[in-house]
């Protein structure tokens, strides 16, 4: 039982941790590169795409010939342990490599493959996925978005809602409903966009953090009358819901930790505050909290190196990394009120960005955000008790019923 | 990266829960708690006879001279099992306060009879409902004679010897005492897990040998090893107590379908598995500072020991929910795991005592965790 690597992970550390230090600069603290302005941030991050894509980097458990170089899971790992290090920026590309990525590797012709798959490696082009809509989110087979076959094409009418990155992306993978007449599963049909089609409205959300469109933020798009042609189909018609449990199997394995304010800031924060007279750290309240959170902090930790260590033997992981969202987005809204409610009534005021009081509110108003994205609270513990435990399905009222005919509630 | 048990280490464990399994000891447990029997007798020479006695013991005192990663995968094995048996107090508390003794008679004396089982120790600590420190210890020794009282003391009846956390004037000091010794009288105490014995022990005078001189910082590394290996029992409980929850959840049906289709249910459970998730992660942070000797073990230790109880308790309480009336039955082996998770909660100190040596341990550290 040790955190070595083996002789030739150690060797591959250190080819990527060259690299890095030729063409990167180490993290100071928390440090990364300004977000501020998008566009400015746009390009330093497709930049450091094609950087890393250029030197081989980029996908490296892709093929080669889409750019990668075939590396194993634990290669993965240790590149973006090591790159973690370093100032360089990142997120904008995570959707498109994470979840668009393999399912055109899996459902796309060769000719799309090799016209599509570099440029997204390269961060050429970015991509973004259609999926949730205002009347569809943990029930995402319920969507309302329609198809409908006209010759060669399709024609898209409908809204998409909580479209990351809509508004910079190049391309989507869409799912929609062909049929309404058939059962609520069997009526999707799977299909890439081009996101500059005719017919597409991008609108940012303002969220409950007041921001809007920054960085990867939210998006409803529309659909009028949006034409794609039927060789932009992905899987057959009526398959949908198959190839979209492709990519949300992978969004499972791409959303991990909730980022932001854990442990360590509080521990911070908690030497420094005072609390009547003392440091907050010594108050009884404080520590039993702080006790909490470290053993799930921690505990989420060695969950993720016990999965690497499968990984780094060749063997497949246990589902012990189901839980890691649930616990880390949890944790963030605890630790985020925590650090609000100890500077008393000066915890009202909202704080300039780079303290510490302004990353915890931050971190509160957030993690709302993180509770529901990428799977709710309710939906990976439903999963959990489902696929980890083995419990039966909940009886579902829709079953076995034309679409069309599922009750629908007035908040739909 | 390789935080994982070896395939010796994974094979043991197998061959632990096939043994404990075959031998029906959650029947036996049922039997110790209904008997005026304190342990298994039958049960423990046969752990004897499997040598899980001798893992840690060095080869030269008779011993098999393994690691402390051994006694985890079995330590989890009894956990899930509720093995009535006195392994904790004499393999995690007495044995490694010989191994690491710097007295070389005692060891030569002891080491090997405690792997071959003729000897079996135990530990004495608290003496009031103050939590035991280095400054409230009354039990005083005078020219190696131990004079005072002693309560909560495991397994007193399956042992010969017992460790005694004492003051010499005002150092503190391990020392061994054989409970054949004149001056040594045993009262049973009655307690809320009834597989489980602990006694009162009054020392009148009772000759001692010294274990070590540097009495409580040795005693709270022994506490901090021991945390280690409880834990990976809580963690086995814990474990058995979701899979009994599970199991029954699939089997018993109310308004037409089963329960374990409720999500009031599924979520339960789901939030079981995540507290036993956390909490065995934990145990193998745990289990890499113990066998490593690591610097680190202090705050490991707690940090398993913390998690461990929680998820052992959250476990056995919802079981006992997820089986409703059944579960408050005697009849039903739910409550086994409830007492127990409440005694392996307290048997080295309250999780109080332990969340504040955690968080004093992140307090004087100015870095968490160095791994990676």
């Amino acid at each position: 039982m040790d955190f070595k690597d083996t002789p030739e992970q150690a060797q591959f550390r250190e080819k990527c941790r060259s690299w890095l230090e030729a063409n990167a600069e180490l993290k100071v603290g928390q440090g990364r590169t300004v977000e501020g302005n998008l566009d400015e941030y746009l390009q330093k991050a497709k930049a450091w795409q094609k950087k890393k894509y250029d030197a081989g980097w980029a996908m490296l458990h892709w093929p080669e010939e889409y750019g990668g170089i075939g590396a194993s899971p634990i290669e993965r790992i240790i590149w973006s342990q090591e790159e973690s290090k370093f100032d360089v920026p990142g997120g904008v590309f995570e959707i498109g490599l994470g979840m668009c990525g393999p399912v055109m590797m899996e459902y796309a012709t060769a000719e799309q493959k090799k016209r599509y798959l570099p440029p997204m490696a390269e961060g050429k082009e970015i991509w973004c996925q259609l999926f949730s809509e205002p009347s569809a989110g943990s029930d995402v087979a319920g969507l309302r978005s329609k198809a409908v076959q006209d010759g060669d094409e399709w024609i898209i009418n409908g809204q998409k809602v909580w479209t990351s990155g809509a508004h910079y992306s190049d391309f989507g993978i869409l799912v929609v409903r062909h049929d309404p007449e058939l059962e609520k599963h069997k009526g999707l049909t799977f299909f890439f966009v081009d996101m500059k089609s005719p017919g597409i409205e991008v609108k940012p959300i303002k969220q409950i953090t007041g921001s809007a469109g920054s960085g990867s933020g939210f998006n409803e798009v529309y659909f009028n009358d949006v034409r794609i042609p039927d060789s932009q189909r992905l899987g057959e018609i009526g398959d949908g819901w198959k190839v979209a449990i492709t990519t949300l199997m992978n969004e499972r394995l791409a959303v991990g930790d909730a980022r932001g304010s854990d442990i360590e800031d509080a521990l911070t924060w908690a030497k420094e505050q005072d609390f009547n007279g003392e440091p907050l750290i010594k108050h009884g309240g404080v520590r039993e909290k702080l006790a909490d959170w470290f053993i799930e902090a921690n505990g989420l930790k060695y969950t993720k190196f016990r999965t690497i260590s499968a990984l780094s033997r060749g063997g497949t992981p246990g589902p012990e990394a189901s839980i890691t969202k649930i616990v880390s987005a949890n944790k963030l809204q605890s630790i985020g009120n925590f650090g609000i409610d100890s500077a008393d009534m000066a915890g009202m005021l909202r704080q300039d960005s780079g303290g510490d009081l302004h990353a915890f509110q931050m971190a509160w108003l957030g993690a709302p955000g993180l509770r529901i994205a990428g799977g709710t609270d309710e939906i990976l513990r439903n999963i959990i008790a489902e696929r980890v435990l083995g419990l039966p399905q909940d009886p579902r009222a829709d079953k076995g019923l034309p679409f069309k005919d599922i009750p629908q509630g007035s908040a739909n | 990266m390789n935080l994982d048990f070896s395939d010796d280490q994974k094979f043991l464990q197998e061959e632990a829960n096939k043994f404990f399994t075959k031998e029906d000891t959650l029947k036996r447990t049922r039997a110790i708690m209904e008997s005026d029997e304190p342990y298994d007798k039958e049960l423990w020479s046969k752990v004897i006879e499997l040598g899980w006695t001798a893992i840690r013991i060095p080869e030269e005192y008779g011993g098999l001279g393994l690691s402390h990663l051994e006694l985890c995968v079995i330590a989890e094995e009894i956990g899930k099992s509720l093995a009535p048996i006195p392994f904790s107090s004499s393999v995690y508390m007495y044995t490694e306060a010989l191994i690491e003794s710097g007295n070389e008679a005692l060891k030569n004396s002891l080491l090997p009879s405690l792997a071959d089982g003729s000897a079996v120790g135990t530990f004495a600590a608290a003496e009031s409902l103050a939590p035991v420190s280095s400054e409230n210890i009354q039990t005083v020794v005078t020219n190696n004679a131990v004079s005072g009282t002693k309560i909560a003391v495991p397994d007193v009846e399956a042992a010969t010897h017992v460790m005694v956390l004492c003051k010499n004037g005002n150092n503190v000091e391990l020392r061994s005492v054989a409970l054949d010794a004149s001056g040594v009288s045993v009262t049973l105490q009655a307690n809320i897990d009834p597989s489980k014995s602990f006694y009162q022990i009054d020392f009148n005078d009772v000759e001692s040998e010294l274990i070590s001189e540097d009495g409580w910082s040795r005693w709270e590394h022994l506490l901090d090893q021991a945390a280690v290996l409880v834990a990976f029992e809580q963690v086995g409980g814990a474990q058995a107590s979701l899979d009994m929850a599970k199991a029954y959840a699939m089997e018993r049906y109310a308004f037409g379908r089963a329960i374990g289709s409720y999500q009031a249910i599924k979520h339960k459970l789901a939030d079981m598995y995540i507290s036993l998730t956390l909490a065995k992660s934990n145990c193998y942070y745990g289990a890499w500072a113990l066998s490593s000797g690591s610097s680190e073990l202090g705050l490991a230790a707690a940090t398993a020991r913390v998690a461990a109880t929680k998820a052992f308790q959250l476990c056995s309480k919802e079981n006992i929910q997820t089986h409703g009336g059944n579960g408050f039955t005697w009849e039903y082996d739910c409550h086994l795991f409830y007492k127990r998770s409440k005694v392996l909660s307290l048997n080295l100190g309250s999780e109080a005592a332990w969340k504040e040596k955690l968080v004093t341990n992140l307090d004087k550290s100015n870095s968490i965790g160095s791994n990676q």
